[in-house]
């Protein structure tokens, strides 16, 4: 009675774990370590399907906070990392896990609120005196406060604006990713930091603008890089690179410069140009 | 055959128990300096008021209890295969043929023999109706009968009985019985403790009367039963004894 | 939330058009649970079964531990099978972080005690109906813990299924060692995570209600098999006049 339980038992598992297997069939791929906002915004689900019908290459896309993204690639979890912090990727690959560090693409941080704008930062000369006036008037900021590139920027430009490290009721980490931050921030009606391509295609925003933008300081930098295979052997080098490399060439500049939401381009292309 | 005052044919296989003590508590609960039980055959009753250390005996016999001192002397040194039919047995959630399959399979018998068997035991319980039902949907008597068929499924040389029909009524007890009966014909030595001495009567052919863990006499019947030698097993006897 | 009528159809919605790859999303989620739930069984019951039987010194701690492992952070597990999972890890030669097999090791660990101290407090009342009975029958301690193990199958299903529950509504160990790949290791819990993120809560609701359908679908399903099996093997009770 039992021994048919249990070979029934081990029938199922067989079964189940069978199906997975099948989920797992793709033979080539590679495993790339991105921020939030490049896959939540849909870039990912344009771009990429163009990149595997060409090679065959499956990529696997773990999106997380860029601080973590590298963490991911330094444990050499990841055979390509695609995030927004230029300094932390430039020590990436000082520190030899990267190869080599490319520019990608770019967009803008931009600053999102309630459409009155409590604070009345609106009129703003530049973001320095946009974030002063957020902290004076006491307004809410929620803050990523996860150590992503979207927050370390948040950090340089308090720093930058003589804010050395904001505190106080007004001033709310929520810990989490974009996503999670702006609900939060919708939630309570405070002010966010969040870069452009995030907020197009964030869709709870009933109430909410964007307050502040057009700052050269808000520039935001996507670069690329491949793990080292000299620091990972197990790092698939040759399908990493080849994934590099297309993302900036004439194709792969030209996929990204195409995606839209709602008629408006999320990045802007600007890879130096190669002579193939 | 030649037959000493306990009713033990003498030369037969016996077991005897030497220097006996249990202790529960810090209270001696069997305390038995010496007593043999042949297991040729026979049906051997335990009487004695509550707490006489009827059942500590049985429970001993099986291995289901270890003494504090003493010991038990099988012949060749180890134990005949042994049943025990608990005062109340606890059958498994299963049919009535499945619980009697689980111990025949413990015994490593093929399908077949185990299928034949479990109708011969279905029959000696006056089960063979209910081979498909739910075990514990049984009615009282009927799950009793179960467990003894249950016991007897085991083959054993020894069978032994704790109040096998404490709390039946009178039909079910008398079938009880007779499967008791048959099961001593058929050679297997049973031990029980009971307190209905009508019952006693009925089936022993020898009585171990206990009193406060303590052996006060032992014989056969119905000669003991009319001569009592102990005042304790008299005064039992007559209903005067009661713990 | 003034969203629920428009989650409800969405979700119908959903369902009836096969939309956002959702049954695959199902299937890898009903997968990697019940893969989860075969192994937490498969080692949670007979360590109950043991747990219920043996006695010895330290067992009072043991029992205790497992208890207080009811409560497991599903995070720390995660992160703890991340970090055996990864290359720098001690395991990362198997290469299985971000695969639906880290997925199944990550709930099987969060699950395995929640099906051993659950099934030991039925095992254990068991144990009090039948361990006299079973000694008598002969049966060794391996035995008596198996027959306890094929006794107690009705009651154990509700081990069995809590387990289950809480694998199949588990986000955060499997976010961090899935990694939440579309494809390939997304499942509904993670989906619908990722959905709230990007503010789309109308169908992060909507993925809500099928996962909530779904596991209504399995719990009933089992209470089912639980109730035709009790009766037919005769669960209710009826002692004698003893």
């Amino acid at each position: 009675m039992l021994k048919h339980i249990l070979t029934r038992l081990a029938l199922a598992a067989l079964l189940v774990a069978g199906g997975l297997q099948n989920a797992q069939a793709a033979e080539r791929f590679i495993t790339v370590a991105s921020t939030t906002s490049t896959a939540n915004s849909g870039l990912f689900d344009h771009i990429l399907p163009l990149f595997t019908d060409k090679t065959g290459i499956e990529v696997r896309v773990v999106a997380v906070g860029t601080g973590q993204a590298i963490k991911l690639a330094r444990n050499g979890d990841a055979d390509v990392l695609f995030v927004h912090h230029k300094p932390s990727e430039e020590a990436f690959v000082a520190d030899g896990f990267g190869v080599e560090r490319v520019d990608v693409m770019y967009n803008d941080f931009v600053i999102v609120g309630p459409s009155e704008d409590p604070a009345g930062i609106k009129a703003s000369s530049d973001v320095l005196q946009a974030l002063n006036t957020i902290a004076q008037s006491g307004a809410p900021f929620a803050s990523r406060g996860d150590d992503s590139g979207t927050h370390k920027r948040e950090r340089s430009l308090w720093k930058e604006a003589g804010i050395d490290s904001p505190s106080g009721d007004w001033y709310r980490e929520t810990g989490s990713g974009m996503g999670a931050t702006l609900n939060t921030a919708h939630g309570m009606g405070a002010y966010a930091l969040t870069d452009r391509a995030t907020w197009l295609s964030f869709k709870n925003k009933d109430g909410f603008e964007i307050i502040f933008e057009g700052d050269k300081r808000m520039f935001n930098q996507y670069g690329i890089i491949a793990v080292s295979p000299d620091k990972f052997p197990h790092v698939k080098i040759d399908d990493a690179t080849a994934f590099v490399n297309w993302v900036v060439s004439k194709d792969g500049q030209a996929a990204i410069a195409d995606y839209t939401v709602g008629g408006t381009q999320l990045f802007f292309p600007n890879a130096p140009m190669q002579g193939s | 055959m030649p037959r000493d005052g306990t009713g033990i044919p003498v030369g037969s296989e016996q077991v005897t128990l030497r220097g006996i003590r249990v202790q529960r508590a810090g209270r001696t609960v069997l305390d038995i300096p010496t007593w043999s039980l042949p297991l040729s055959g026979g049906v051997t009753a335990l009487i004695g008021p509550n707490g006489a250390g009827k059942t500590t005996l049985l429970r001993l016999l099986h291995d289901l209890l270890a003494p504090d001192a003493g010991s038990v002397d099988w012949p060749d040194g180890a134990p005949p295969r042994r049943a025990i039919l608990l005062q109340s047995p606890v059958l498994l959630r299963r049919t009535v043929a499945a619980n009697l399959d689980f111990v025949l399979t413990r015994r490593g018998l093929d399908k077949p023999e185990r299928q034949r068997q479990t109708t011969l035991l279905l029959e000696r319980a006056r089960l063979s109706d209910r081979h498909d039902a739910a075990a514990r949907h049984l009615s009282g008597g009927q799950q009793r009968r179960l467990a003894l068929a249950q016991a007897l499924a085991q083959a054993p040389r020894m069978l032994l009985l704790d109040e096998p029909t404490a709390g039946l009524d009178p039909a079910a007890a008398g079938a009880l019985e007779t499967m008791v009966a048959e099961a001593a014909a058929a050679g297997i030595a049973v031990v029980l403790s009971s307190h209905e001495m009508g019952q006693v009567r009925r089936l022993a052919d020898r009585v171990l009367f206990l009193n406060q863990g303590r052996p006060f006499e032992t014989g056969r019947l119905p000669a003991l039963f009319d001569a009592p030698k102990s005042p304790e097993l008299n005064a039992f006897l007559k209903g005067d004894l009661i713990c | 939330m003034e969203n629920d009528p428009s989650a409800m159809a969405l979700a119908v919605n959903l369902v009836l058009e096969g939309d956002y790859q959702l049954y695959g999303i199902i299937g890898l989620s009903l997968q990697v649970s019940l893969l989860a739930t075969l192994i937490a069984t498969g080692i949670g019951l007979p360590l109950a079964a043991w747990l219920a039987i043996a006695r010895f010194p330290g067992r009072g701690a043991a029992v205790t531990v497992l208890n207080a492992m009811l409560g497991l952070p599903p995070v720390v597990v995660g992160l703890f099978v991340y970090l055996s999972l990864s290359r720098a890890g001690p395991l990362g030669e198997l290469g299985l972080l971000f695969t639906p097999a880290a997925m199944v090791i990550a709930q099987t660990i969060l699950i395995t005690p929640i099906v051993a101290a659950i099934g030991l407090r039925s095992l254990e009342d068991f144990n009090t109906e039948y361990a006299e009975q079973l000694r008598a029958l002969g049966l060794s301690r391996r035995e008596r813990a198996w027959t306890l193990l094929a006794e107690a199958r009705f009651s154990l299903a509700t081990a069995v299924l809590a387990g289950f529950g809480r694998a199949v509504a588990e986000v955060g160990a499997v976010m961090i060692v899935g990694g939440n790949i579309a494809g390939v290791t997304r499942v509904m819990t993670t989906a619908i995570a990722l959905e709230t993120s990007k503010g789309d809560l109308a169908l992060a609701l909507a993925l809500g209600l099928v996962l909530i359908a779904i596991a209504l679908s399995v719990n009933a399903a089992a209470s089912l098999i639980r109730e035709i099996g009790r009766r037919s093997a005769g669960e209710i009770t009826i002692r004698g006049e003893a």
